[in-house]
């Protein structure tokens, strides 16, 4: 089970249907990610990249193919049974941080929790605590996401992916609504977690930022038309300390 | 999702917008508490009319003359006038359970004494009539058996008229004349007030009936006939026997219905409660329809509120949310808001019945079961109107709620 790859996708196709018209989104995209690798997905808007993100992260289903999560196939599940998958495996970080307004930082990490019905864990505060302590924002546990800075929120929400302990990260865009060196901050903790064995798939259309994996796919017209290891990754630490100081907000 | 979250989830967001929250629930508020008031006010009347006839005498039954139907036609009652003295005098003499017969020879006409003159209805009664209608003399005494064997022309009077003959003297002892018959009172009785009909029972004049019968000229009536039985278990058997004596003293043939009708407290009661009833549930009725009101409004506030957090069903459901925990979310919201419109309603109808009672004198009653109606029916309120809110809420599309701006 552990020498499973944590994604194992085989002939992925995705069709929308937009009135009569069928458009195509992903026209068979094999793709398998190992234990503990840190792989960018990238492409273009339009490319398919949010679609196939949608199917990795069992939000949608794919029109053809198979999709084996962690050893388990996931295609044609019920609409509840994916929600127990993402809940129990996956652990999401989006662009727009997507924190719940007027709701302590905390909370919002413990959230995932609440519907946890297969561990149903029963310390959900302490576990959350736990979680944000992770990324650092433990003195920030009763603080509102208004009262954070983004950066800070998107570490909230890193926190909220982490405190199910899944198998897989998936992060789109993560550092697409942050400044430069807030984006370093987030890819560090990302390299700092996949060091401690997370396997973490990010969706970015800037280069800057996959430098810092390992590996890169490339999308376009809904076919991976690159994958590639990246040999010489960079250390986001250390630019970070080696990069101009600027000054925190 | 454990169910002390649900309700916390619901509060905050009840929480978070106060002001939307209380013009929400004012429907419920409103709808509550009149139905309230107006159950209130309908089970103060229902009391009330209870009560006075309980004044007119426990144990009482009250025989009229004239069938109450006729080939299934009501005739009223007193269609035919068949009662006579000698029909009581049978009751006394025949029945086993009656324990108290006297007619009521009604003889209208005015009584003179005192300070004036007043057109009242003297009425000859049986010294039973006292224990019949439970009715005390406030000063002197009734007239006993011996004054009724002898045809004495004694009186007692209703409060009413001692105080319009004799505004500032006792009656008692004075003279009085009856259709310009002198009668000596005896005794003044103690003040009944109104009939659930608003006839003014102390506007009388008591004599004995055989006095009635005997000096005073002109037109009398014996409309009725009471009797009481000793305790209200027997009441039943009573106007049974009643009806078998009567029968006999009319001579009624097997084939010919009665020409006489039979009723007991109970009876009087319940057309007087039936009325009172119809217009407590009518009133309520429309006073729940405002409550319906109050439910559009939950669900137009629902339906905003689903649209305004989609973003957040959105990220519950991409965090591991069923279709159904968004739901029983949604529903327990609705829920929890029509309670509060319902516990605040409860309140502010608690509150308007006191002051409808203390404006109008009306007596208001508010029972524990209307208060438990009222807040299960807001809640039902809730999750119905509630329902259609979190069905769509819980059948969102988790991406396009993610991506909703």
């Amino acid at each position: 089970m552990a020498n499973n790859p944590v994604i194992e996708a085989r002939g992925l196709v995705k069709i929308y249907a937009l009135g009569a018209t069928q458009v195509p989104a992903l026209r068979g995209v094999d793709l398998t990610v190992k234990r503990g690798e840190f792989v960018a997905v990238m492409g273009a808007s339009g490319s398919g990249k949010s679609t196939l993100m949608n199917i990795l992260g069992c939000l949608d289903v794919p029109t053809e193919g198979t999709y084996d999560l962690d050893g388990e196939r996931v295609n044609g599940l019920s609409r509840d049974a994916l929600a127990d998958i993402r809940n129990r495996k996956i652990g999401f970080v989006f662009q727009g941080f997507n924190l719940l307004p007027r709701t302590s930082a905390v909370e919002n990490v413990e959230l995932p929790l609440l519907y946890d019905r297969s561990r149903r864990p029963r310390f959900t505060r302490e576990l959350a605590l736990e979680a944000l302590a992770r990324v650092g924002l433990a003195d920030r546990a009763q603080h509102l996401p208004n009262e954070l800075s983004g950066g800070q929120q998107q570490r909230v929400a890193i926190a909220r992916a982490l405190v199910t302990r899944p198998t897989l990260l998936l992060a789109d865009e993560p550092t697409g609504n942050l400044d430069s060196r807030t984006s370093l901050e987030v890819m560090a903790l990302f390299q700092e977690l996949n060091q401690q064995g997370l396997t973490i798939v990010l969706v970015t259309h800037e280069p800057d930022i996959a430098r810092y994996t390992h590996r890169i796919v490339g999308v376009r017209d809904g076919r991976v038309i690159r994958d590639v290891p990246l040999p010489e990754r960079r250390d986001a630490a250390a630019d970070l300390q080696s990069s101009q100081p600027v000054l925190e907000e | 999702m454990r169910a002390l979250v649900l309700v916390k989830v619901a509060w905050q967001s009840i929480l978070r917008n106060t002001l939307r929250t209380l013009l929400t629930v004012l429907g419920i508020i409103i709808g509550v508490g009149a139905v309230i008031v107006m159950v209130a006010v309908g089970l103060g009347a229902k009391e009330r009319i209870h009560q006075q006839i309980q004044n007119l005498g426990t144990n009482m039954i009250v025989l009229t003359a004239g069938a109450a139907t006729q080939g299934g036609v009501s005739q009223g009652a007193q269609t035919f006038n068949r009662l006579t003295v000698a029909d009581a005098e049978a009751l006394r003499r025949e029945s086993t359970l009656l324990a108290a017969v006297s007619p009521v020879i009604v003889a209208p006409g005015n009584v003179i004494g005192g300070a004036g003159n007043w057109r009242t209805h003297t009425q000859g009664v049986a010294t039973d009539y006292q224990t019949i209608r439970d009715w005390p003399v406030s000063s002197g005494a009734f007239f006993d058996a011996t004054d009724v064997r002898h045809a004495r022309k004694v009186a007692v009077l209703g409060t009413t008229v001692a105080k319009v003959l004799f505004p500032d003297q006792d009656p008692v002892g004075q003279e009085i004349q009856i259709r310009n018959v002198p009668f000596q009172v005896v005794g003044v009785l103690t003040a009944k007030g109104q009939t659930a009909g608003g006839s003014d029972q102390d506007d009388v004049v008591l004599a004995p009936y055989t006095t009635v019968q005997t000096r005073l000229a002109g037109r009398q009536f014996i409309p009725q006939i009471l009797a009481a039985t000793a305790s209200p278990a027997d009441i039943p058997a009573a106007m049974e026997e009643i009806r078998a004596i009567m029968r006999e003293q009319h001579h009624l043939a097997s084939w010919e219905e009665d020409d006489f009708t039979v009723r007991n407290q109970e009876d009087l009661a319940q057309a007087a409660e039936r009325t009172t009833e119809v217009m407590t549930v009518l009133l309520a009725a429309i006073a729940s329809i405002s409550l319906l009101v109050g439910g559009i409004g939950i669900m137009n506030i629902m339906l905003v509120s689903v649209t305004e957090r989609t973003r957040e069903i959105g990220i519950r459901l991409a965090v591991g949310a069923h279709s159904r925990d968004v739901m029983i979310q949604f529903l327990v919201e609705s829920t929890v808001l029509a309670l509060i419109g319902g516990a605040i309603g409860v309140g502010a109808g608690f509150l308007s019945a006191r002051v409808v009672a203390r404006l109008t004198g009306w007596e208001t009653v508010i029972s524990p079961p209307t208060v438990v109606v009222a807040l299960a029916f807001s809640a039902a309120v809730g999750i119905f109107f509630g329902f259609y809110p979190a069905r769509k809420a819980a059948n969102l599309n988790p991406i396009e709620a993610l991506r909703y701006e």
